[in-house]
């Protein structure tokens, strides 16, 4: 696993680039803070330059697609803000911010969760895949190739959702038949009505794999 | 058009971007120095502001500001109406006064440095309203339709009444006829993308990536919202999340993005949340209908009558065609329509998939079915002996007509004459079985539209034009009529949209882009081969230097002489390295040919219920559209188009309705838990077929467009269905459990 660390200010979601000096103060706070779990209190306190944590927020150790991140994390912020907001992995979309769509679904330590009912604070050292972890370099995952084989989205915007659900549902092993697809799938909304497509692309990386 | 991409279906260029996360939609256009802006909504149905107490939220964590009329900078708000807003009326103006004009009416909007502390901050504003009661049903009996302005006329578009021959009279004097009410419900759009906009000024300029189907429209308003010139603003929007109507019209929130940004000196982020897109963002009309039909003992029609009602809002008169296409799609020498509406105390309803037509469709379809039983005529056979041969809502011949033979070859494919039409009879276990088919039609229009070409030396070429993708996959459609047109490989070529400063094309929506930017693409290209030959004559260094353009053509992507002699030569081999060629034109239908023809697109629609005898549950089984929509650009894209017409229209036959409270019009299931739409589990097999159809008229491609025409005629097929299953009219949608429990 690559070590990088991340922008650690609680207070900003706004910046892409993180400037050099902010990488080494933060490496240093994840190295400080590696053995002790860096959860609350007691992490941010053997930190140097990092303000100390008010009760509104708290340090998190977050590996996403095999980057570590160390953030100091608002503790009302979801597994998807952080994501997008903090980490610009844009990639996994807010349909609802309510759990009722599935286009925020990640892979949370292997299960698939909606990371929008997530809140990040309560899974430090958790291992997370999103959409933009699937990729072997240029290559598509199979799953990926096969949703746009099988014209499994129009607008795109619930794809990432659909394909990381339609992952953990072949490894459940539900995606066994087109019927049993459609229902461990049906946490997924297409609004674009894409259904047809994204069974097909399921079935056929299931039968693939 | 030479050996062709145009017409085979090439999977999407941008797939690989959408299924890998890096297609980037609005809100995820992140500037530095960034702040998140948060709206808070009205929570009374009518009234006005008495008090905000803001010093408390101010002092939050990271807010950076509370905006409400108390501080906001009065805006400029010119005069502005862009096509698709209403025509009558005055948009809304944000924080501008303390009125309240509906429930959800944005009232502040928090600026804060990160998202959370903006939600929190917005939940703690305290607001004190003085409230009255709202008026928020069409049915209601304070209720006063009117005659909206621009249907006064009985030549409008869109009219309140209009008549040929004298059609109550013929239905009273006949004996075989259906008189029956329909009630739809109000629809959200709900597309999975909520509307955002990312605001940034500089100096009196304004960016913003915002989503849109209408960047030029939004580039428009905002100019109009601040004073500010048109050339001043610039809307970046290259995916859009779904969006069908929706995100046509430029909603106050984008203007509050602006606002927000200018007032801090940052660029700020704003997106709606699920329950705010409820609120502000359009909706389809809630409607009540009558449909009155009536036929001789052969079947042949002798009146209709329709009769439509639908809401909008106090500040704005939305109108849409509910009852045009009753007055052209059967044979009939009585023909009355009217339309009224009724303001209430709500936001403005807007374009949604077929605006108008769905709903219009809805009651004429069923009639149609309720007849056919009524006369024991199959229902196909019913409108065989309808078939008009012209126009006659105008006279005018049709372009091209496919409602027959989309109905006859779908019934083969679908064994209709295998049909029991006994309603009832068709049983597998406890579920009731049922059939039923559905006519559909949508205009073909085409608006005009520029686009550019540059052919670059390398022998690349950039197309762009200021549409827009909101899914159908206008990115790949446009590159394959590009390589069509060129004669070179769909890999060489690069279409973009979505930004303002592109040049000129109408609203990505009314089914319209396909046949408008794509007929302006093909010309665009065309004037650059043209342009190629001129410098090719023109220039001394030029094989071809000296000969006249006519002696010349292009073929398959190689310029050279007619009669076969000399050499060919390609883009490369013209442009030696040297400048690119860049042309912009503009295609636009002539006044002559859009008088001349009646222009529609066709299809129909056949499907598979099962009903559950004992729980009226619905379920659909299977399903078969037939489309005659002209040329077929990229048949598997175009196939995408139509199953998700399919899946719109399960949705409004069985299960999307927004309910407002009537005590504040608060939209009481604005979740998408609540606002339920189809999920996989709710959809079946879908079949498509598109018939082989040449329409010369409608546009030098042959395009008809299919985006709205393949959600039309779902849901009536599906109650007609439904009918045929249990024996129950529903004249409701959604039809739902309880209309089907009980006897
Ligand atoms: S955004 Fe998480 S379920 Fe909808
Ligand atoms: S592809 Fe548009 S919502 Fe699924």
């Amino acid at each position: 696993m690559t070590e990088k660390d991340t922008d650690s200010s609680p207070e900003t979601g706004s910046d892409a680039a993180i400037s050099r000096r902010d990488v080494l103060i933060v490496t240093g706070a994840s190295i400080a803070s590696a053995g002790i779990g860096g959860h609350g209190a007691n992490a941010a306190s053997s930190v140097a330059n990092i303000e100390a944590p008010t009760a509104q927020s708290a340090k998190v150790r977050l590996s996403v697609n095999g980057v570590s991140h160390l953030l100091e994390i608002d503790n009302r912020q979801s597994i998807l803000d952080v994501l997008r907001e903090r980490l610009q992995l844009t990639g996994t979309k807010k349909g609802c911010n309510q759990g009722a769509c599935g286009a925020c679904t990640v892979h949370l330590d292997g299960k698939r969760v909606n990371s929008c009912l997530t809140l990040a604070v309560m899974h430090d050292g958790a291992a997370i895949t999103t959409i933009e972890g699937l990729k072997q370099g240029d290559t598509l995952h199979p799953l990926q190739a096969a949703f746009v084989e099988h014209e499994g989205f129009q607008c795109g915007y619930c794809t990432s959702g659909q394909i990381m659900s339609g992952l953990a549902c072949i490894t459940e092993e539900h995606a066994q038949s087109v019927d049993d697809i459609r229902f461990w799938m049906s946490g997924n909304i297409c609004r674009c009505g894409a259904y047809p497509g994204i069974c097909a692309a399921v079935r056929a990386t299931a039968q693939d794999a | 058009m030479s050996t062709s991409v145009f017409g085979q279906s090439i999977p999407r260029v941008d797939g690989p971007l959408k299924v890998s996360g890096g297609a980037r939609y609005a809100f995820e256009f992140n500037q530095s120095g960034q702040l998140y802006a948060v709206i808070v909504n009205a929570t009374i149905g009518i009234g006005r502001i008495v008090s905000i107490e803001a010093t408390g939220v101010e002092q939050m964590p990271g807010v950076r500001a509370v905006i409400s009329h108390l501080n906001a900078p009065k805006l400029t708000y010119s005069p502005h109406k862009g096509v698709i807003d209403p025509a009558v009326g005055e948009r809304l103006r944000v924080f501008q006064d303390e009125q309240i004009r509906f429930f959800g009416q944005p009232v502040a909007v928090i600026v804060a440095d990160t998202l959370d502390q903006a939600e929190h901050a917005a939940t703690a504003l305290r607001l004190r309203y003085d409230a009255q009661a709202p008026l928020t049903e069409i049915d209601d009996p304070r209720a006063q339709p009117i005659v909206a302005q621009q249907t006064a006329a009985a030549n409008a578009r869109v009219a309140a009444d209009r008549e040929r021959g004298s059609a109550d009279q013929a239905f009273a004097d006949t004996d075989v006829k259906v008189d029956a009410i329909f009630r739809m419900a109000r629809e959200n759009h709900s597309p999975m993308e909520p509307h955002a906009t990312v605001a940034s000024w500089e100096g009196d300029s304004l960016t913003v990536w915002s989503k849109s189907q209408y960047v030029l429209n939004e580039r428009a308003e905002l100019a109009a919202i601040f004073g500010i010139p048109p050339e001043n603003v610039l809307v970046i929007c290259p995916f859009v999340g779904g969006a069908f109507g929706t995100s046509l019209r430029t909603w106050s929130h984008v203007g509050i993005a602006a606002l927000a940004a200018r007032v801090v000196g940052r660029p700020v982020k704003l997106a709606l949340t699920r329950k705010q897109m409820f609120l502000d963002t359009g909706h389809r009309p809630r409607t009540d209908q009558r449909i009155a039909i009536a036929a001789t003992n052969q079947g042949k029609l002798t009146a209709i009558i329709h009769e439509a009602t639908a809401e909008t809002s106090r500040y704005e008169e939305f109108i849409e065609g509910i009852t045009n296409q009753t007055e052209f799609l059967y044979s009939c020498p009585n023909v009355r329509t009217r339309y009224r509406l009724v303001p209430t105390d709500t936001s403005t309803p807007t374009y949604m998939r077929a605006p108008g037509e769905c709903t219009g469709m809805h009651a004429l379809e069923c009639g149609l079915d309720e007849l056919a039983a009524a006369l024991d005529l199959d229902p196909i056979e019913l409108r065989r002996r309808n078939e008009p041969t012209v126009d006659e809502s105008n006279g005018r011949p049709f372009s091209s007509r496919s409602l027959l033979q989309c109905l006859e070859t779908g019934a083969e494919r679908f064994g209709w004459s295998q049909r029991n039409p006994r309603p009832g009879s068709m049983r597998d276990g406890r579920w009731q079985i049922g059939w039923g088919v559905a006519g559909s039609t949508r205009g073909a229009p085409q608006a005009p539209a520029d686009a550019s070409v540059r052919l670059l030396p390398d022998g690349r070429v950039e197309v762009a034009s200021a549409t827009s993708d909101m899914g159908p996959g206008t990115y790949t459609s446009m590159a394959q009529v590009a390589a069509a047109t060129l004669g070179v490989p769909v890999e060489r070529i690069k279409f973009e949209l979505g930004r303002s400063d592109m040049p000129t094309a109408p609203s990505h929506g009314g089914s319209w882009t396909m046949a408008s930017v794509g007929n302006a693409v093909r010309s665009a290209c065309l004037a650059a081969q043209d342009a190629a030959v001129r410098r090719a004559v023109e220039d001394p260094a030029s094989i071809f230097h000296g000969l006249t353009a006519d002696v010349l053509h292009w073929k398959d992507g190689t310029l050279g002489r007619k009669n076969g002699e000399g050499p060919r030569l390609d883009q490369v081999a013209l442009l030696r390295g040297g400048m690119p060629i860049d042309v912009r034109t503009t295609a636009s239908r002539s006044t002559d040919i859009a008088n001349r023809y009646s222009m529609y697109g066709y299809a129909a629609f056949f499907t598979e219920v099962a009903v559950d005898a004992d729980l009226g549950i619905v379920r659909i089984r299977r399903m078969l559209g037939v489309y005659g929509i002209g040329k077929v650009v990229n048949p598997r894209l175009a196939r995408s188009q139509c199953i998700g017409g399919m899946v719109g229209g399960i949705g409004m036959a069985l299960m999307e309705r927004t309910v407002l409270d009537q005590r504040d019009g608060r939209p009481v299931n604005a979740h998408m838990a609540d606002y339920l739409v189809p999920v996989n589990l709710d959809v079946p097999t879908l079949e498509t077929q598109f018939l082989d159809e040449q329409d010369d008229a409608v546009n030098p491609l042959g395009i008809k467009g299919i985006g709205e025409l393949c959600i039309i005629g779902v849901a009536p097929a599906i109650a007609n269905a439904v009918y045929h299953a249990t024996g129950k009219r529903v004249r409701e949608l959604p039809i739902r459990i309880e209309n089907l429990l009980g006897a």
